[in-house]
């Protein structure tokens, strides 16, 4: 079985969070830069007295699928790294997938990873 | 009539500072913009070197500086520059050859189209705007150039002292602006979208190369190389720093934080204000003059958030403010032990020069929102002065031009 986790956390953790995963034996990721808002709160930016609300803060969102025996290390793995303990932290979500094929070869499953 | 070198130098570099300051202007405002305007914006400064240049050469000058009709026009005996040769011109550069003054006061009737363009930013048509700023050049500007500069011009008569354009480029463009806000109306989604500056530092750019051509608009407006152009270069400098500092110190207190806007507006509500002054006073008084008019300008670029208009580049707040107060100013502090060929302001028991500052301010004013009224109901309904709203989604830079600012 394997999963695919989802991991939004902030910007200046990742180099971190990456660094870690591969000192586990995570080899690969996928990085989005997104914006997003949960509980954290926004900031108001002032021009000339024209005061906007910025909602949307900057996150990066990092994606790695891993066999499900591996799916604990993975996470304490990116939960050290990424957390502050401040509102912000970000989020974690792990999703089942049905299939990997690498490109290359054509391999599936386990050894496509 | 001799040619004096220097001056001629001094005067031939002061036109290609002032030419710069357009660009510099449409930088200024390209940054401020979003960034799907940012190209339709810079065009609508840039453009003006193309077009008013042209028309200045055929009739703009002619009407402003040429044979006087009625103290209110120039005839046009100097259209395509007859008569504007290479001898210097008694009244105007007696010490220059008269096309380089030509030359120096079209960077000025370039400019001062474009910094209207700054109130409707991000929703005029492109081919509206070039109709509109022709017949504002020709009707707004090049009339009340003639009333303030031209021998028998009735401001120039009545004793009003406009140095470098306050009452000519300021005023003018910062009451047009008000007018042009009120005809042409908000953005779309303005109050309730956000929309902040693309690009800051563009804007701080566009904001040194303007303070960089004032340099030649207020030093070169002596129209002679010497004491006159120092006083007027000093006076600049120095109300710049002061404004500069006054903005950021009025922020920094009013709203917590010192912005880089706010720094860039405040240098240029100072250079606004002391354009009419700068020939006329000293280093002290050009100080007061650019701490108030920091202040001031604060207050009104402030003032739309109440007012309800949606002056979306503070071309109103700037050089509508900026500009009545510089003239006003002129009124308070000009000296003649600074230029004799000035006047004695209030601080120097004369009453008599403000009250002449006030006349011109209120006449300048009505007829700018006046003219600028007219001319934008007849753009709109011939040509039509706003995008579509589909268009106003898209951005000026596809709609009107079929580029993009950047693909990254």
């Amino acid at each position: 079985m394997l999963k695919e986790i989802e991991a939004i956390i902030r910007p200046h953790k990742l180099d971190d969070v990456r660094e870690a995963l591969s000192e586990a034996g995570f080899l690969g990721m996928t990085l989005t830069e997104v914006k997003g808002f949960g509980r954290q709160k926004g900031h108001t930016e002032v021009y000339r007295g024209s005061e906007y609300r910025i909602d949307f803060l900057p996150k990066v969102k990092v994606e790695l699928v891993v066999p499900e025996q591996r799916l604990e290390s993975a996470l304490s793995t990116i939960i050290k790294c990424a957390k502050t303990g401040e509102v912000g932290d970000g989020k974690i979500f792990v999703l089942p997938v049905e299939e990997v094929i690498r490109v290359r070869t054509e391999e599936v499953g386990e050894e496509a990873l | 009539m001799k040619i004096d070198t220097g001056d001629t130098t001094w005067l031939l570099i002061s036109t290609a500072l002032v030419m710069l300051m357009t660009p510099g202007l449409s930088l200024f405002y390209g940054g401020m913009v979003r960034r799907k305007n940012v190209l339709g914006t810079i065009m609508q400064s840039f453009i003006a070197l193309g077009l008013v240049s042209i028309q200045w050469v055929l009739f703009g000058y002619s009407l402003a500086f040429g044979p006087d009709v009625g103290h209110v026009i120039g005839s046009l005996d100097w259209a395509a520059l007859r008569h504007v040769t290479l001898e210097p011109h008694p009244d105007y550069a007696p010490t220059v050859p008269h096309q380089a003054f030509m030359m120096f006061q079209m960077m000025f009737a370039v400019i001062t189209p474009a910094l209207i363009s700054g109130a409707f930013a991000e929703r005029l048509k492109f081919s509206a705007y070039v109709v509109f700023i022709l017949l504002w050049s020709t009707f707004v500007y090049a009339p009340i150039a003639h009333w303030v500069w031209a021998v028998g011009g009735w401001v120039k008569n009545l004793g009003a002292l406009d140095f470098a354009g306050g009452l000519v480029v300021h005023i003018s463009s910062g009451v047009s602006a008000l007018a042009a806000v009120l005809v042409i109306g908000k953005r779309r989604g303005y109050g309730h979208e956000i929309m902040p500056p693309h690009n800051m530092t563009m804007t701080l750019l566009g904001a040194a190369l303007l303070w960089f051509g004032w340099f030649g608009f207020n030093g070169g407006s002596a129209i002679a190389s010497g004491a006159l152009a120092t006083t007027a270069f000093v006076a600049t400098h120095v109300a710049a720093s002061a404004a500069t500092l006054s903005w950021l110190l009025t922020e920094w207190i009013h709203r917590g934080k010192p912005t880089l806007l706010g720094a860039a507006s405040g240098s240029l509500a100072g250079l606004v204000a002391i354009t009419p002054a700068s020939g006329y006073v000293d280093p002290g008084s050009a100080m007061a003059i650019g701490a108030l008019a920091g202040l001031l300008c604060y207050g009104g670029v402030n003032m739309k958030n109440n007012l309800g208009y949606d002056d979306s580049l503070d071309a109103v707040g700037i050089h509508g403010v900026g500009g009545m107060w510089g003239a006003l100013a002129t009124g308070v502090f000009a000296s003649k032990a600074v230029n004799a060929l000035g006047n004695d302001g209030l601080m120097h028991g004369n009453l008599s020069l403000l009250a002449a500052q006030a006349m011109s301010v209120l006449a300048a004013s009505i007829y700018s929102f006046a003219v600028s009224w007219i001319i934008l109901k007849i753009v709109d309904r011939t040509v039509g002065l706003r995008v579509k709203s589909e268009h106003e989604m898209e951005g000026l830079d596809l709609s009107q031009h079929g580029e993009s600012g950047y693909l990254l």
